[in-house]
């Protein structure tokens, strides 16, 4: 078999990086991001990045590390408000922005890993978003509609968070931390995957996995992790 | 006049026993804690989860289980977790029954803006653009007047759109004001005690039946 196991975050990186590529990071929020990938890719220092991803990181952390040391030229994400980094920079006009609605994101990645140029959507008719878009109409149950043409998304490198692997880069999530990282397992030229456990081949059900081993090319274990919670919330116990 | 809590309570009314629901951030989260007894919904939350449970005890939290406001959750014997992509396949495909969330404005013809005030800092959408297009009923929680008093309830919404004609519900803290079905003009449902016809329509300017 091939081998896609790497020691380490630099290691699984080495050879894939250029100024000026496409990078597709995954996570909601804190939720999910492969933490040591972005310090990776911190420390290498690669530069004019266009990053597709739902969020934007909070200062000092998952993607607002990059943005730091100005890595980011453009970001296309849905939400990017814990940062305020982000805001000086993007009114400084110092990095691009392009805010696509969430399911569209979403759905972009889905399409560019499995070779759909573009599709169809009703998010966004008749918004900022449908500006300068194909519009066409399409007979419904509920009548005629009016869709809007979205396109795509592929990456040169994806970089993703699972939380297991096997030796042949069969992928377990776990709960909310999936998200959008299968999608952008699919998306990318490269897909690179950091995960908490690696488990001999043969110890998933065949039935349970969730991204099959064929979308992930480098894969490595990540030590450590910080885990960062954004929004620390909580219920009292009812009293004895 | 209604308080935010009676306001998330009269919203909690519209839920249907069976009902997928998906609840806004801010004064829409409140609905969770005024579910009728003997209804049954189920709580979706667009980063992936169906059956969200209540908030964890401190010292139980799971940096892996949030919700899309980003505050740690719990899970229900019922829940399912599931990627990005089949979240907005079951929002954007019409498989939630309801969504309930805030708003800037709100048009008498359905139109509603909530996600973008130029000029200011712009920090995205995130899912509602999806959930105003897809989920199958839209019920806006929000003040009946914005802090300059100007009305939220307009002939036309001034701010960018997140949704066209789209909206079903508008509750306030004065009044439920309610359609049929997409297209046609709202209606008044309900006025909060202590508030008159006269008083409504001095503090609203978008048309509605009365």
């Amino acid at each position: 078999m091939a081998n896609k196991l790497y020691p380490d975050a630099k290691a699984a990186l080495d050879g894939l990086l250029f100024d000026g590529m496409t990078i597709m990071s995954g996570g909601f929020g804190l939720c999910g991001i492969p933490e040591k990938l972005i310090a990776a890719l911190r420390d290498a220092g690669v530069k004019g990045l266009t990053v597709i991803s739902n969020n934007a990181g909070v200062d000092g952390f998952g993607l607002g590390q990059l943005l730091e040391t100005r890595q980011i030229a453009k970001m296309i994400s849905s939400y990017v408000g814990e940062n305020k980094e982000f805001e000086r920079q993007y009114l400084a006009g110092e990095l691009q922005l392009e805010f696509n609605p969430q399911g569209t994101l979403a759905e972009r990645i889905r399409a560019g890993g499995a070779g759909i140029p573009g599709f169809y959507t009703k998010t966004g008719v008749g918004t900022l978003v449908a500006e300068g878009k194909e519009h066409k109409d399409f007979a419904t149950a509920s009548g005629t509609e009016t869709y809007i043409l979205e396109t795509g998304l592929v990456a040169d490198v994806s970089i993703v968070k699972a939380w297991k692997a096997d030796p042949y880069g069969n992928l377990i999530f776990r709960k909310t931390s999936r998200n959008f990282n299968p999608m952008m397992a699919t998306a990318g030229k490269v897909t690179v995957v950091e995960v908490e456990e690696l488990v001999p081949t043969g110890t998933f059900d065949p039935d349970h996995i969730h991204t099959p081993g064929v979308f992930v090319q480098r894969l490595f274990v990540g030590r450590d992790y910080e885990k960062r919670i954004e929004q620390r919330t909580v219920r009292q116990r009812e009293p004895a | 006049m209604w308080t935010r809590d009676q306001q998330a309570a009269r919203a909690a009314k519209e839920l249907q026993d069976g009902f997928y629901v998906n609840l806004g951030i801010g004064m829409p989260t409140l609905v969770a804690n005024f579910i009728p007894e003997g209804v049954d919904v189920t709580l979706q939350s667009e980063n992936g989860m169906l059956g969200m449970g209540p908030f964890p005890f401190a010292g139980e939290e799971d940096p892996d289980l949030i919700n899309a406001g980003k505050q740690t959750i719990t899970e229900l014997d019922r829940t399912s977790y599931f990627s990005s992509a089949d979240s907005f396949a079951m929002i954007r495909g019409g498989h939630i029954d309801l969504s309930i969330l805030g708003a800037m404005e709100v048009a008498d013809n359905g139109d509603i803006a909530n996600w973008m005030i130029p000029g200011k800092m712009v920090k995205g959408m995130g899912g509602a653009m999806d959930l105003v297009a897809g989920v199958k009923k839209i019920i806006v929680l929000m003040e009946h007047n914005a802090k300059d008093g100007s009305a939220k309830f307009k002939t036309a919404c001034i701010l960018p759109l997140t949704g066209k004609g789209v909206v079903d519900m508008v509750i306030s803290e004065l009044a439920v004001l309610a359609r049929p079905a997409k297209g046609a003009p709202f209606r008044l449902i309900e006025l909060a005690p202590g508030i008159d016809l006269d008083m409504l329509k001095a503090r609203t300017e978008g048309h509605f039946e009365a």
